[in-house]
């Protein structure tokens, strides 16, 4: 081939060497998942190598080692499309979805799959996430007043400031990694933790909403527990701006309501009412 | 002083065995960069910048030199202590005869210190609370800001308002900095550029703060019956975004301006004259 153009039959030695080198090398690919394996009694690392296939997410793995080598694995999972919120586990100690997190995405080397570290272990990599289903039933609901002879009205823009805090799919990846309840199990007892300050955000600053639960959130859902620390937003799959968005501006209103002495001195001069933490409370489902 | 008046709630099932590893943290990336350069370049301004408060000279650069440019540290200068031209129009604190960057860097430092960006900072990188996500918090008990002293942190709207008026004061050195006293008329110097950009940053700092944002808008329940705070609201909703950026570009410029500052008061360096 002295005059530069390509014979498309042609394969040189070295590029069939080539070719034949990475089609070993594919063929020898693996992928090796340490997978916590316990229960409440204790458990450990158990390393599972498999052939490594392209595009996989960590869930596709999980279901693999199902499949051929521990049928036994417990795991929770549903849709795979990163919108039900139930795959939710720790992957190389970051907490995450593990049908949103490629393995090709990840470092060279064994990838630690853990349970989430925040709740209770059921068993291998599914946990009791039922703290967060008692915090919901404190959270107070949706007051509105009786609804006028056209029913109820909003403005587009009003409809729109509460759709982000809408996305929440309930994967309780924030909470996981709320370092209050995470590192410090008593702070259970007087902490809702961010998915719920998402939520009583979406309340407070619902246009149609009657009550005022800004002393509630301040005496017994904890807000003054948060240290910004912004984790939650870091970790949220729906980048739901947790803290900047919900938690900061819940602090804020909680400062107009408690350690402001000009709002305070307005509501004296002005006679409003702030409702208590029982009153607020009341229009709980639990 | 605490935050829970009535601690009796329903109770929350807690306890129970976790699972997984019983280790600090099982990240495997380099977590701890982020906090290491917190610590660093906070600890390094504030090495800097006690220094600069303390050595109490070299701080303003005037007529001699045919300038007007006062160091942001120093202003406004209202002690017995300043140097000539740099008193502003009035000294308010004619018994201070220490350093006057002492008098002014109180407020300051309080809107720094109680910013939401700073507190995720500081907590994370000085008091490992914790010192990344997923990494175990470096304290047996917590009570984050429900009680004395952080609970003080609920005060950064006060600081927010103090702020503004340094904001305006350094504003105003700025546009001072365009006099050419001695040589006359109106110039735009080096040093002149070093303080418009000082005061823009400061601004953009300021306006970006999240109780700034609370305050014009977001403390509503319904935007559409406010239309004018809720149009204030979105223009400062996407500078509340770069809220963190803003802050360290803000900080290292206050540094520079007064390094500059210095470095031309002291003759190490000239301040050109740009036109």
């Amino acid at each position: 081939m002295t005059d530069g153009t390509a014979d498309p039959g042609f394969v040189s030695e070295t590029e069939e060497a080539e070719a034949t080198e990475e089609a070993e090398a594919a063929e020898e690919a693996t992928v090796t998942l340490r997978v916590w394996r316990g229960d409440a009694a204790g458990g450990d690392l158990v390393d599972y190598t498999l052939p490594a296939n392209e595009g996989e997410v960590v869930l596709d793995v999980v279901h693999r080692i199902q499949a051929t080598l521990a049928p036994d694995l417990a795991c929770r999972w549903n849709c795979k499309a990163g919108k039900c919120g139930s795959c939710s586990s720790e992957i190389n100690g970051k907490p995450g979805l593990m049908c949103m997190t490629r393995v090709d995405e990840l470092p060279e080397g064994p990838i630690t799959v853990t349970p989430m570290r925040t709740f209770p272990i059921l068993r291998d990599l599914v946990t009791d996430v039922s703290f967060n289903y008692e915090v919901a039933k404190r959270v107070p609901a949706f007051a509105p007043l009786p609804a006028g002879p056209e029913g109820y009205r909003m403005q587009q823009v009003d409809v729109e400031r509460g759709q982000e805090f809408r996305k929440c799919i309930e994967c309780f990846l924030c909470q996981d990694v709320c370092h209050v309840i995470r590192d410090h199990e008593d702070n259970k007892q007087h902490y809702a933790g961010p998915r719920f300050f998402i939520r009583l955000a979406e309340l407070e600053m619902h246009p149609l909403d009657t009550n005022d639960r800004r002393e509630l959130v301040r005496q017994r859902m904890g807000i003054g527990l948060c240290n910004i620390t912004k984790c939650c937003t870091e970790v949220c799959p729906e980048h739901i701006k947790i803290t900047d968005n919900a938690i900061i501006p819940l602090k804020e209103r909680v400062v107009d309501s408690s350690y402001d002495p000009v709002a305070w001195l307005g509501r004296k001069i002005l006679g409003r009412h702030k409702r208590t933490a029982e009153e607020a409370a009341a229009a709980a489902p639990h | 002083m605490t935050t829970f008046d009535n601690p009796t709630v329903t109770p929350v099932a807690i306890g129970g065995t976790r699972g997984g590893p019983d280790a600090p943290t099982l990240r495997q990336d380099r977590w701890w960069v982020q906090p290491l350069v917190t610590v660093t370049a906070l600890t390094a301004f504030v090495v800097y910048s006690a220094w600069a408060v303390f050595v109490n000279k070299d701080y303003y650069v005037g007529v001699a030199m045919h300038r007007d440019l006062i160091s942001p540290f120093y202003s406004p200068c209202i002690a017995a202590s300043c140097v000539p031209g740099a008193r502003g129009t009035a000294v308010v604190a004619g018994w201070w005869h220490i350093t006057p960057a002492l008098i002014v860097m109180g407020g300051p430092l309080g809107f720094r210190l109680t910013c939401y960006y700073y507190r995720r900072a500081y907590y994370r990188g000085f008091w490992q609370s914790p010192p990344n996500c997923a990494v175990a918090d470096g304290h047996r008990r917590y009570t984050g800001e429900s009680r004395f002293p952080l609970i003080l942190q609920n005060i950064h709207r006060y600081f927010f308002f103090i702020g503004l008026l340094f904001n305006v004061i350094l504003t105003i050195d700025a546009v001072m900095a365009f006099r050419m006293p001695g040589a006359g008329g109106i110039g735009f110097s080096a040093g002149t550029l070093v303080l418009c950009v000082n005061a823009v940053l400061l601004w953009l700092y300021s306006l970006s703060c999240h109780a700034a944002r609370h305050l014009c808008g977001g403390g509503v329940r319904k935007f559409s019956a406010h239309p004018i705070r809720h149009r204030v609201w979105r223009v400062l909703t996407p500078l509340n975004a770069h809220h963190m950026q803003l802050a360290w570009a803000s900080l290292l410029f206050v540094a520079f301006a007064d390094l500059y500052v210095r470095l031309v008061a002291s003759g190490v360096i000239t301040d050109p004259k740009l036109f």
